[in-house]
């Protein structure tokens, strides 16, 4: 199912239906479910950041809830999927955004291709941790019951523990720049992720294709440039 | 030994010498065991449950002489027992009194990510602290000769602590104690290792064991644990003891280069946005249907008109 789809057609004066409510629940269970797997899972990795796990309840505690959390935060990426699977396919119109990627990044509006409801930044950051959710799902199942591994096979253990600090590092290169481009280089994204609203020159300023279609301008397939 | 300040300096009444005085000693201990003189008699295995406050666990009769498969979180010390015929025939028991080896370099310690769950003292004795154990057991991954053991209801590790308590109090090791035959030696590194090199030429010299030698295997920086083995380019005979035992490469990478790699990439990537708000800043809202400016070139998907006010109320 196409969230957009379920966006109202005609939106109330000056704003428009970013998330659904559905969209923003499911957004911050997987938000806080990685953030703390983030932190119990950093002081695991790095003893000058082994006070996290201290400031979480102690280490025995952040060893007991971080894979059940972990599995909360797979849980919500497969609902999220679910939701976005659709929105998030990377088309022809991503594939130009992305070779445009620098003029994005160093603010060149005029040179930056327009985008659906998301952009192809976004949906790379989506597929990033879908797949990186999955890979230390994969790998955080031998961790967590490592003395079921029998001693011929101890040596899985050592690859499975690397799998999941490389999988972990992957997602933190991108939550990193999620974080400080919804925080700081978008402004609006925050309200639109908490509230579900941006106003209507955001939409227009950020993803003007999925302005158009929203707003009835554009055909509603969403893919190629049927303006 | 750990008890130097206790070592006698002067003696009352006492005719020569001072036995020991100005000698200084090496504070490593280290465990001697003789395998060639080992009955497989098990007094160290219950002088290990009595010290350690541990109740007799129920015993697995496998055909062998062997108390149980393997060593257990309640049961540190287990005597391997093994039957061997060498090329002409002859047979022979082997019997290994197996435990914590304590490493000079102890992949369990390399490997445990908990503050203060692994310590290795200045006499080379490592112990657990199941205070600060999270239950993790990396430990395990670390160790060449999977000594440390996981207990599933309270979520510890334990092993072997070489008698740390004893030790610490100027004992040998409960083990070393109970055995009757004499296999089990406890002292100095040094001595232990003079001591073992002096049986193993002798082993050589007088009997048919022509390759007997000592095990202190390099690859962990030598242990403090050691044995004299009949054969010692065969260590793998006795219960799967490792020929040449490291800690695994993969613990030394996901603890050394990866760890400095993904600190510097997330350390990096922090000042990376940082710098990128301070050259860039945000990216400002434009007003609705503002054209792209004049002169820029344009993009490549073609931009469209600004939408016809009115459309939406």
């Amino acid at each position: 199912m196409s969230a957009a789809a379920a966006l109202p057609s005609t939106p109330h004066a000056g704003v428009l239906e970013r998330y659904t409510f559905k969209e923003r629940i499911v957004h911050w269970i997987t938000g806080l479910t990685y953030l703390y797997c983030l932190s119990t899972g950093l002081a695991f990795y790095s003893p000058h950041l082994y006070w996290l796990a201290y400031m979480l309840g102690g280490a025995p505690t952040s060893r007991f809830w971080h894979p059940i959390v972990g599995l909360g935060f797979l849980m919500g990426t497969l609902w999220m999927h679910s939701l976005w699977r659709r929105d998030m396919e990377i088309t022809e119109v991503d594939k130009r955004w992305l070779n445009q990627t620098e003029a994005y990044v160093t603010n060149n509006e005029a040179r930056t291709p327009l985008s659906e409801r998301f952009n192809g930044g976004q949906k790379l950051y989506y597929w990033l941790m879908l797949y990186g959710a999955l890979l230390l799902l994969l790998s955080g199942i031998f961790l967590w019951f490592p003395e079921y591994i029998p001693r011929p096979s101890a040596w899985v253990r050592g690859v499975m523990i690397l799998l999941h600090e490389v999988a972990a590092l992957a997602t933190i290169g991108g939550f990193i720049i999620h974080v400080y481009m919804s925080v700081f280089m978008v402004p609006g994204s925050m309200t639109a992720i908490t509230t579900g609203h941006v106003s209507r020159a955001w939409a227009w300023t950020h993803h003007r294709l999925w302005y158009l279609r929203v707003t009835g301008q554009r055909g509603v397939t969403g893919q190629g440039n049927d303006i | 030994m750990a008890n130097g300040p206790l070592q006698i300096k002067a003696i009352s009444g006492h005719p020569g010498t001072v036995p020991g005085k100005n000698t200084s000693r090496d504070y490593d201990v280290c465990k001697l065991i003789d395998v060639t003189t080992c009955i497989g008699c098990k007094a160290c295995e219950v002088a290990c449950l009595e010290w350690n406050g541990y109740p007799f666990r129920e015993t697995v009769f496998d055909n062998t002489y062997q108390t149980m498969p393997d060593t257990a979180w309640n049961y540190y010390n287990l005597i391997r027992f093994n039957e061997f015929t060498d090329e002409n025939g002859n047979f022979s028991w082997l019997m290994r009194k197996d435990q914590c080896m304590h490493c000079a370099d102890p992949g369990c310690l390399r490997a445990c990510p908990a503050d203060g769950a692994i310590v290795q003292y200045a006499n080379g004795i490592v112990d657990f602290q199941q205070d600060n154990c999270i239950g993790c057991q990396y430990c395990v991954t670390g160790c060449p000769f999977n000594i440390p053991k996981f207990n599933p209801t309270t979520k510890k590790v334990y092993k072997c602590t070489l008698c740390s308590d004893r030790v610490g109090a100027g004992l040998e090791p409960a083990c070393i104690k109970a055995c009757p035959t004499g296999c089990l030696h406890f002292g100095t590194k040094d001595d232990m290792k003079d001591l073992a090199e002096t049986r193993a030429a002798q082993l050589r010299e007088h009997t048919s064991h022509k390759d007997a030698g000592v095990y202190d295997p390099a690859g962990v920086s030598g242990t403090h644990v050691i044995y004299v083995l009949h054969d010692i380019n065969h260590p793998e005979r006795y219960g799967g003891l490792p020929k040449d035992p490291r800690v695994p490469w993969m613990v030394r990478l996901w603890k050394g280069p990866l760890k400095w790699i993904g600190d510097f990439a997330m350390a990096a990537g922090i000042i990376g946005v940082a710098a990128h708000y301070i050259r860039f800043g945000p990216k400002e809202v434009e007003p609705e249907g503002l054209k792209p400016p004049e002169g820029s070139k344009p993009p490549e998907t073609s931009r469209p008109e600004s939408p016809k006010a009115g459309v939406q109320k």
